[in-house]
């Protein structure tokens, strides 16, 4: 049961990033019906800036939440103008191309990002200085650090943040009217490429904190963690309904605490030793190990995958999403 | 202007010398620098594993993001059948149709449950089944060590026909082979069985309802073809070409790991399909031939040309290589959507908008 708890909080605390990141690939896709496989790199950039800023600032002594606010405050601007740019030149001239043509620009958007990082930050791991002491509680027999509880409380946040922009403010009534039929949004006097471009300056400034967050969680940033993680967090999208914003905030949380579980579980499910009367080989094996597991956690990353692969054969439109049309 | 392709003194003329310079090419080479056989030869491996997805990705118009893995099942097929892990040694010709049937089969499995999805959602699929794959081989070494995990196989036994030891020198009437020579000349001889096979069978029943089904699924099941068979059929095809590189990739390396079936690899064949032209053979070879010289090419050039200007290396070649890479796939979308010798239909369909 502790462990179960514990896993489910950890699950929560990596979902919510994943959330966050997922919400850059949905808005993305519900206004031009793009993946934006370059997500995942923005991701990476903005955990790149901010570790650069802080580890400068850390021996300032400054308060260690100071430090961090200021290392997103430097990570949100770079990531909007990387989404801005990337918008601009890559993907707005293709808008009336056939659909593998962005998708595959979007492949070489992303490997351009990666390699001009690892040109800047090198191939080496980036440390977070020990400046946060962490602080633990203990809740339902689970230990929780105050890292996970901002991230979570700041995810929250910035989703409800979202969620009034889009549904309270001009802007966002603009951007759903884009997403339903841009020719007759144009017509009523929407303004679609500013729009569009809003729309992944947003995604990029979300996708810069949850690069953040992700790195001080894990302690570390690299040029090569955006692509797994972007492709975890469209899985996440994909899960709540593609296009759909509550689906992307539903499905991070869900494929985070999928994982976790999964990942905290599956050794003990697929120990053959609990069959060990079946075979004597078994049991023999057994007496010497204790132990003869299948699959072990280290195929965490395989869960991601395959509740994306089962969401898409059995339900292709998401949890929360409508019935998507015929696109090819 | 009289067209040349309809005097068949001259296109037989021109099928002679072509053959008579691919059969020299590998001699001038060695003068070059041994190493160089060794690139073409992998080059040509690219060129087959182009050619297997452009059945997928440009007959059948399923973009296909995770193709490296056949490549890598074929592969691991021959290291773990033809190698020492198992202990077991079965000659090549028995084990390079064993691996393409496993690709195969793996093909219809990626197949199977992805028949109902389009476009960008099957790439991202099969982008995951990919990544599922590679986990897999990183970490099928415990309990039971199949894969031998990240630490990858060694010493697989090359090829050997008869008497003939792949991996080594051997003389043929006073003409000194070195192993990767005779590579090539196997490679040589695979890969045009696989142009042949694609040539035909574009313009076959099979190559039409590929394509019909590729202009539109719904009028292709209305005319009908059973599109579930095509498909998959597709998949397999393409995972077949992919399971035989796979296995000479494993012979003439020697040595694989799951370090080489890396998402950046699948990233590269496609961009090979896609920058020489999605659909046409000859524009896939060309693309396999650029993606996989202009990158060695420019490891001989940059690191020098880098030496002499700065004293140092700045930039490592490898960087430079992906840079190019990501870089024409996005210009080569921007400014020739349909690759650089873009097959006819293609064209077509891009130069026309879009209703």
């Amino acid at each position: 049961m502790d462990i179960f708890v514990q896993q489910l909080f950890n699950g929560l605390t990596l979902g919510a990033v994943y959330a966050v990141v997922a919400l850059g690939y949905t808005m993305v896709y519900g206004i031009i019906q793009l993946i934006n496989f370059a997500h995942g790199e923005v991701v990476m950039i903005g955990a790149m800036v901010a570790f650069t800023a802080i580890n400068m600032l850390a021996p300032a002594g400054l308060p260690p939440v100071v430090v961090v606010l200021i290392g997103m405050g430097c990570a949100i601007p770079v990531c909007m103008l990387v989404g801005y740019a990337m918008e601009r030149l890559a993907y707005r001239p293709l808008r009336r191309a056939p659909r593998l043509a962005p998708l595959i620009t979007a492949i070489g958007v992303s490997i351009i990002l990666q390699h001009l990082a690892m040109l800047v930050w090198s191939r080496n791991v980036l440390a977070f200085p020990q400046i946060i002491p962490i602080q633990t509680y203990t809740v339902l027999g689970a230990t929780v650090t105050q890292v996970q509880l901002a991230i979570v409380g700041l995810c929250v946040l910035m989703m409800a943040g979202l969620a009034a922009l889009v549904y309270r403010t001009r802007l966002g009534t603009a951007m759903r009217a884009t997403a339903q039929n841009p020719q007759v949004a144009g017509l009523m006097g929407v303004d679609i490429n500013r729009v569009i471009a809003f729309t992944f300056i947003i995604g990029a400034a979300l996708g810069a904190v949850a690069g953040v967050m992700v790195g001080t969680y894990y302690g570390v940033a690299q040029y090569t963690m955006g692509s797994i993680l972007g492709l975890k967090a469209f899985a996440a999208a994909v899960l709540g309904g593609i296009g759909n914003i509550p689906g992307a905030m539903v499905g991070g949380l869900l494929l985070g605490v999928v994982e976790a579980l999964g990942a905290g579980y599956i050794g003990e499910l697929t120990d053959l030793c609990h069959l060990s009367g079946l075979s004597t080989w078994l049991s023999e094996r057994c007496q010497a190990d204790g132990h003869f597991i299948l699959f072990g956690s280290n195929y965490q990353d395989v869960f991601a995958f395959v509740v994306l692969i089962l969401v898409l054969v059995i339900r292709p439109s998401g949890l929360l999403g409508e019935r998507v049309g015929d696109r090819s | 202007m009289k067209d040349w392709r309809k005097q068949p003194a001259i296109v037989w003329a021109g099928f002679g010398l072509i053959a008579l310079v691919l059969l020299l090419l590998p001699f001038a080479l060695v003068q070059v620098g041994a190493a160089w056989v060794r690139i073409t030869n992998f080059a040509i491996l690219y060129i087959l594993l182009a050619l297997g997805l452009n059945i997928v990705v440009g007959f059948a118009g399923l973009l296909d993001l995770g193709y490296i893995a056949f490549y890598a099942v074929g592969a691991y097929a021959y290291a773990l059948l033809a190698g020492p892990h198992f202990g077991l040694h079965l000659p090549f010709w028995i084990v390079l149709p064993i691996g393409a049937a496993i690709a195969a089969i793996f093909g219809i499995l990626l197949g199977a449950p992805t028949l109902k999805l389009r476009g960008d959602y099957l790439a991202i699929v099969t982008l995951g089944f990919g990544e599922i794959v590679r986990i897999f081989l990183n970490n099928l070494s415990r309990p039971v060590n199949i894969t031998n995990g990240p630490q990858g196989l060694a010493r697989i036994d090359p090829f050997r026909l008869g008497g003939i030891d792949f991996s080594g020198p051997s003389s043929l009437a006073g003409v000194t082979l070195i192993g990767s020579m005779k590579y090539y000349y196997l490679l040589l001889v695979v890969m045009l069985a696989l142009i042949v096979i694609n040539v035909r069978i574009q313009n076959s029943r099979i190559g039409r309802a590929w394509e019909a089904i590729r202009e539109d699924e719904v009028a292709a099941r209305a005319m009908g073809i059973n599109t579930t068979h095509m498909k998959l059929l597709a998949f397999a095809m393409g995972a077949t070409f992919g399971g035989v590189a796979g296995g000479m990739f494993s012979a003439i390396q020697g040595f694989i790991s799951p370090e080489s079936f890396v998402l950046v690899e699948s990233v590269m064949v496609v961009s090979m399909v896609v920058l020489g032209g999605m659909g046409n053979i000859w524009g896939v070879i060309l693309g396999a031939l650029l993606l996989s010289f202009v990158p060695e090419i420019l490891r001989w050039t940059v690191e020098p040309a880098q030496h002499a200007l700065f004293g140092r290396m700045l930039i490592e070649p490898e960087v430079i290589r992906m840079l190019i890479f990501g870089l024409a796939l996005v210009l080569i979308m921007l400014f020739r959507p349909a690759g650089l010798l873009p097959s006819a239909v293609r064209k077509r369909e891009l130069t026309q908008p879009v209703p």
